[in-house]
């Protein structure tokens, strides 16, 4: 059998992965090490566990606004509770009970109401971000000494390189995310409503359970996210992660996920995570380039495999178009 | 079922309606579009819920409120939409239908088993990773049969299965329907297509404006008897309707088309519409029927020969100039094409003479409700006001509904492309009646067509088109469906 057409989105970013990857070592000295693969993995392991969840959302053909203003809420949380002298731990676990709640709530009324995704997240995401500023108006910082034992957590890779604590909890997340997609019937069902909800419908499948249970996971993958970013920069602020639910977006898309839904594999959005921390690390390698080019470059990329989905999809249309 | 009612805002959709289902029986389900069938079968396997009335299952009553529950029970459905998600492969497909796995885990490898099992009860050998969009309508039409079915399945439901399938096709389902029938399962079979009815079913019921006309053995009943059930008027005005009628002299000449073409979508071709005169426009699928008609109307740009209106030059022609110069184009696909389903039917028929006043010259609210009342009236559009959304009517009188639109801009030219395509015998013969009642008026029309009967019955002047380019054209005693078939055939197919 040939290789199977769904892979190519996902082979297309590895090859770039890995090519920016090399082009950044043939310009620099020690960029192609395992230092520089981690520090990437653990600065961008916040957006990677946001995009993991909000790969279910857009895989089920929505789109969930409310990601950025979710870690923002959730670091301040983190921050004042441990002010009052709350154990992170148990803030993290309240406050990832908190994001499945807000996601299964914006589900509910998505599927309840029949209103498009966009508004109603986009609703969640003025509202968290308003509670930010009724919890506090300043930067928090966390003093607990947990927090001192969570950057200290290392595993080594071979070379010089160190796998952080933010980064294992991303590679877990990632690995629970990926058995969600491709090994339970949940999983098959976002597949299935994202290529075509009506027919998803009539084959059995429960739209409405399954439309909460995407958003309760995207809340639950952004409240994570939280919980990373407020341990990881030890500190809550009440503007933490504005935008970043576009960032999440930009990662999934790189990632090979089509954004029309029921296309795209939890996998690609590590490495569409990954090429947007290789970028930023690149232009900060060269160090006369201005931060403005993190960007223009991130959306020159994003373009670029918007045009090959284009492609991708256009040239399985005409195989598979006899759909009237 | 016994006693089904259904009732939509505005319209009752099933009307106090009894259907007895008996093992191994193919029961064939009938009515005009707007009937109530397809709310029926929803009703019968869960899609929808019913207002009253009692589901009678091996003589209990069963209660269900999804397709999946009605599934377990034994009551399986394959809807009119082949309904499978095209970028999954089969697999993942079949295994949306089946319960397999503990806490929700999928083992692939069983789903996988499952799905060759399934997929065997059919004969049917395909590669189960790809994905359901590469397979024809055909196969897909099986794989939607297969994942429809479970060991327990007692009711089969097939709405509309031979809809996109060509005969051979068709052949190949009915010997998998005829299968499932020694199998001991009910299969209740809706069609329009008549002559599949009298093939395969042991039974029919016919339905008429949400009420059952009658249940009557195959055997019992002749196609004429069939016909004016499902459309509740004496046979002699249907046939009449289809019949061919006199010719009469046409007159003056509006649009002259001579070398209209586009490379790799028509050979250039002649053709010539006179006033108060119907050209048919006759040839198999994608012998170039619906690109000649948007061709004239401007629809697709040509690249050669010249085409006048009224005497004067109308290229390169843009649809809003034929618009301008009153030719109106009914296209083929009333959904995509034709209508815009979230408007009213006022809305959709202001639609067209809006943009030819221009954009800035509104239509008073009083004379639209007055037009769209006039149209309804006219055309016999079945609704109880002109406030409906369009996509709530049936085919029928979304079609009449196109027509009212592009009447409403006072054509000079029509241009219809499929008109009758998916609309029942009823209002098949209502809309031949309304395009002879046009040309009678002096309006000149051009209808394309792959209902060989239906060009026989309007037309004065046939154009036959195959692979692409003109190959004949008939005038008046000459127009019979021998002659258009041989045409259409070539002469090697007639010398054999």
């Amino acid at each position: 059998m040939t290789l199977n057409k769904k892979y190519l989105p996902l082979i297309a970013t590895i090859v770039v992965f890995v090519a920016l990857f090399v082009i950044g070592g043939s310009m620099y000295r020690n960029f192609l090490s395992t230092m520089v693969l981690g520090n990437i993995l653990a600065d961008n392991s916040f957006i990677i566990i946001a995009a993991i969840g909000a790969t279910f959302v857009i895989l089920s053909g929505g789109i969930d606004l409310s990601v950025g203003s979710m870690i923002g809420f959730v670091g301040v949380c983190m921050a004042v509770l441990d002010s009052m002298g709350w154990h992170p731990l148990a803030t993290a676990i309240f406050m990832l009970f908190f994001g499945v709640a807000f996601g299964a709530a914006q589900g509910f009324i998505i599927d309840f109401c029949k209103i498009q995704p966009f508004i109603v997240t986009l609703a969640g995401l003025f509202l968290l971000r308003g509670l930010c500023f009724m919890v506090t108006l300043d930067s928090v910082p966390i003093q607990h000494e947990f927090v001192q034992f969570y950057s200290s957590i290392k595993v080594d890779l071979p070379g010089r390189g160190v796998l952080r604590s933010s980064a294992l909890v991303m590679l877990v997340a990632l690995a629970l995310g990926i058995f969600i997609a491709h090994f339970t019937r949940f999983g098959n069902h976002v597949y299935a409503m994202g290529g075509d909800a009506e027919s998803a419908r009539l084959m059995g499948v429960n739209i409405r359970t399954t439309t909460v249970k995407i958003y309760a996971l995207a809340g639950f993958f952004s409240a994570l996210a939280g919980v990373v970013y407020a341990l990881y920069t030890s500190s809550g602020y009440p503007l933490a992660g504005s935008t970043l639910e576009l960032t999440a977006i930009a990662a999934v898309v790189l990632g090979g996920t089509l954004l029309s839904g029921g296309v795209g594999m939890v996998a690609g959005t590590l490495f569409g995570g990954m090429i947007l921390g290789l970028i930023s690390t690149l232009i900060i390698f060269n160090g006369s380039l201005n931060s403005a080019w993190i960007m223009i470059s991130n959306g020159a990329l994003l373009f670029l495999f918007i045009v090959m989905h284009r492609v991708l999809v256009g040239s399985f249309d005409l195989k598979g178009g006899t759909k009237e | 079922m016994k006693g089904i009612c259904k009732s939509f805002p505005g319209v009752v959709a099933l009307d106090d309606v009894d259907l007895t289902l008996r093992p191994g029986e193919v029961h064939a389900l009938l009515g005009e579009n707007g009937a109530g069938k397809s709310t029926l079968v929803k009703v019968l396997t869960g899609a929808i819920s019913r207002d009253r009335g009692d589901i009678i299952l091996d003589g209990t009553p069963v209660e269900f409120s999804t397709t999946a529950e009605a599934a377990n029970l034994g009551i399986s459905t394959v809807f009119q939409e082949v309904n499978l998600v095209s970028a999954m492969s089969v697999t993942k497909n079949l295994a949306l239908a089946s319960q397999t796995g503990r806490f929700g885990v999928i083992s692939w490898k069983k789903a996988r088993q499952d799905a060759r099992e399934k997929l065997k009860r059919l004969d049917l050998d395909i590669d189960l990773e790809q994905p359901v969009g590469t397979f024809s309508v055909a196969i897909q039409q099986l794989i939607a049969i297969a994942s429809a079915l479970n060991d327990n399945t007692k009711v089969l439901v097939l709405d509309e299965p031979t809809a996109s399938l060509d005969a051979q096709e068709t052949r190949a389902l009915f010997d998998i329907v005829r299968e499932l029938k020694s199998r001991g399962i009910a299969v209740v079979f809706i069609t329009h297509f008549l002559e599949q009815v009298f093939e395969i079913s042991d039974r029919i019921s016919v339905l008429r404006n949400g009420q059952l006309v009658g249940t009557k053995p195959i055997d019992d009943i002749s196609r004429g008897e069939l016909i004016s059930m499902m459309i509740g008027k004496e046979l002699g005005e249907v046939e009449s309707a289809f019949s061919r009628r006199e010719g009469k002299e046409p007159g003056a000449e509006i649009v002259r088309a001579e070398g209209l073409g586009r490379r790799r979508t028509l050979q250039p071709c002649d053709i010539s519409l006179h006033k108060g005169e119907v050209v048919g426009l006759a040839g198999l699928l994608g012998s170039g029927r619906t690109e000649l008609t948007k061709l004239i109307f401007g629809a697709i740009k040509n690249d050669s020969g010249t085409m006048t209106v009224n005497g004067k030059q109308q290229l390169p022609n843009t649809p809003r100039k034929s618009i301008n110069t009153g030719i109106a184009l009914c296209p083929e696909d009333r959904k995509t094409e034709g209508l815009v389903g979230e408007l009213t039917i006022r809305e959709n028929i202001v639609l067209s003479m809006q943009a030819k006043k221009g954009w800035l010259r509104k239509v008073p609210f009083k004379e639209q409700q007055k037009l769209a009342a006039e149209m309804i009236k006219a055309m016999d559009i079945a609704t109880p006001d002109a406030e409906k959304q369009v996509r709530q009517l049936s085919g029928g009188n979304q079609q009449k509904v196109v027509l009212a639109r592009a009447l409403a801009s006072k054509p000079d030219v029509m241009l219809l492309d499929e008109p009758t395509r998916g609309i029942d015998v009823g209002a098949h013969a209502e809309i031949i009646v309304l395009i002879r009642k046009l040309c009678e008026e002096g309006l000149a029309l051009l209808v394309a067509s792959s209902e060989i009967n239906e060009i026989v019955a309007v037309a004065d002047r046939v154009v036959i088109l195959r692979d692409r380019s003109k190959v004949g054209e008939l005038v008046g005693q000459d127009v019979t469906r021998d002659a258009i078939i041989e045409t259409i055939a070539g002469e090697d197919v007639a010398d054999s």
